[in-house]
């Protein structure tokens, strides 16, 4: 946010979330919404994580239990299927991988400098002892 | 408009609370968050019955304390309504967190602060001990001297606080019992005339704009939060004042009724003068005019705005005059009183040699009689005479015991 002087900028300990008015704003995407430079989205807050959730879509059911629980709006969906995970607003909690009912889970916790694609390549396998 | 109006009398029997009240039901307030406490709360209790009569269109909200009161308020504000309250005291004191928050978040709520003395010892009768604790608080604060003043500076205080180049809250202040329960004839406006000096509530980034959405109350570290400070501090030493003042001269249009920054009382010509605030600056004018007829030529200064502080204003009043005492009604404990400094500061960089002497009184609803003021105007005439302050510069006035001033 650029640094103004004292008579730069509207009166008031206020800030706008979008550029300008807005109409359905339910019925816009995230990255599709004018998001003014005040609003915390467009700022990233990945180097907060040291931990990261990986997504393997080969055994998600989109059943959205990672996206009702992701306290960071985290989890992107869109027409109920998942995405992935907005990983400049992921603080690297866990709770997705925790409320995860898939077997084995579509999200893992790993290493914030694990590669990606060697840990999809070594997914655990499902497990018959917690059936 | 979908309530009733009232058909008020050209002059109305009301104490200061009750023409609070009636000012407040003319604005049509749209939310009144309260916590009701001597000696304020006939004006919130008057606001509950006219909405509960059909007179008002609004809400009243019953909070758990003096802070819930003022935070009701702020977020009532921050929603896009007008919204007023009142307290007194303790009550005030327990809001005084808030009172930032408003001020800071530029909402123009309208407080009545019914002065009365802060505890301990527990006390329910008027000083300005509450008024002076508000003073650094970033709001704007008028000061009624008797009822038709509770309630012609109520609907001023709308005006002012409500000015989209304002916006920021306002303090309307009367003395508690002496003014707040003390009825007087009150020349009224009818709800129609009232309403239409105040004007239809344009609200300003409200939340309830749902087409432009805002966070209010936002946190600012070290990079943003002098700014928002300066800018404040800036509005009201520069904006607030020419805003008061316009507002006075079109309520003197309406009413012909006139208002000063600073109420100067036979002061064309005089050589001693008090300087106080609320009901006190009437009986010091009763006096004033005594003392003229005993040969002293006296005049008297009140303060119709106390913040922002009016420095020239009390300087140019002041210019003249050769002794000056200040009045302070609340405690200085440890410092000389407020009013004392103030005008200490107004006066320090002019050609004034004026003798400036403070006095404190009154405290906790002790009178100051008019016994007190021929006095206290002999003992300026002394000072005159001597051409230097003869007596401390900080006395006590009205206290049993043993003779008390200082410095």
């Amino acid at each position: 946010m650029a640094k103004q002087g004292w008579d730069e900028f509207e009166i008031g300990a206020m800030l706008r979330t979008f550029e300008g008015k807005i109409e359905d704003i339910a019925g816009t995407n995230q990255e599709d919404r004018a998001y003014s430079q005040n609003s915390s989205f467009v700022a990233s807050v990945a180097d907060w994580r040291i931990a990261k959730p990986v997504f393997n879509k080969d055994f998600c059911i989109d059943c959205q239990f990672c996206w009702i629980y992701c306290p960071d709006v985290s989890i992107i969906s869109r027409d109920k299927k998942m995405i992935g995970v907005d990983m400049d607003h992921c603080k690297g909690c866990g709770i997705c991988v925790e409320v995860c009912p898939t077997n084995p889970k579509s999200l893992l916790m790993f290493p914030e400098k694990a590669d990606e694609e060697t840990e999809l390549a070594a997914w655990p396998t499902k497990n018959k002892e917690t059936i | 408009m979908a309530f009733d109006k009232i058909q008020l009398k050209d002059i109305e029997v009301w104490d200061g609370n009750h023409a609070a009240a009636q000012a407040m039901r003319q604005c049509q307030i749209d939310v009144v968050a309260a916590y009701p406490i001597t000696p304020s709360t006939p004006i919130v209790e008057g606001y509950a019955k006219f909405l509960a009569d059909g007179y008002i269109e609004g809400e009243f909200v019953m909070v758990e304390s003096e802070h819930a009161a003022m935070s009701g308020c702020i977020g009532a504000a921050a929603a896009g309504g007008r919204v007023a309250t009142a307290t007194s005291s303790q009550g005030f004191a327990l809001m005084v967190e808030t009172l930032y928050q408003a001020s800071g978040m530029r909402l123009p709520i309208v407080l009545n602060l019914v002065n009365r003395a802060l505890a301990a010892p527990l006390n329910v009768n008027g000083d300005h001990s509450d008024m002076y604790l508000g003073r650094d608080s970033g709001w704007i604060q008028l000061n009624a001297y008797c009822p038709q003043n509770a309630y012609d500076l109520n609907l001023i205080a709308f005006k002012v606080s409500e000015d989209h180049e304002i916006r920021l809250p306002c303090m309307v202040h009367q003395d508690g019992f002496m003014t707040s329960h003390t009825a007087q004839g009150v020349y009224t406006l009818s709800d129609d005339a009232a309403y239409g000096f105040v004007g239809e509530y344009k609200p300003m980034n409200d939340m309830l704009d749902f087409e432009h959405p805002v966070t209010h109350g936002v946190q600012t570290e070290e990079d943003w939060h002098f700014e928002h400070k300066a800018r404040q501090h800036n509005d009201l030493m520069v904006k607030v004042m020419p805003k008061i003042q316009a507002a006075f001269d079109d309520f003197e249009k309406l009413t012909g009724r006139k208002y000063n920054i600073v109420e100067k009382y036979d002061m064309d010509d005089a050589d001693v003068c008090v300087v106080c605030m609320g009901s006190s600056v009437e009986t010091a004018r009763e006096v004033a005019t005594e003392m003229r007829a005993k040969g002293i030529k006296a005049g008297v200064v009140g303060l119709r705005v106390i913040r922002p502080f009016p420095f020239f204003e009390i300087a140019d009043a002041l210019k003249s005059v050769k002794a000056i005492a200040a009045l302070d009604r609340s405690s200085p404990n440890g410092a000389p009183g407020m009013l004392f400094n103030e005008i200490a500061g107004a006066l320090f960089n002019t050609d004034t040699k004026a003798l400036l002497s403070g006095y404190v009184y009154g405290l906790g609803g002790r009178d100051l009689t008019k016994a007190h003021l021929v006095s206290l105007f002999t003992e300026l005439q002394a000072n005159v005479d001597a051409g230097k302050v003869t007596t401390s510069l900080q006395q006590f006035i009205g206290v049993r015991g043993p003779k008390l001033s200082f410095l």
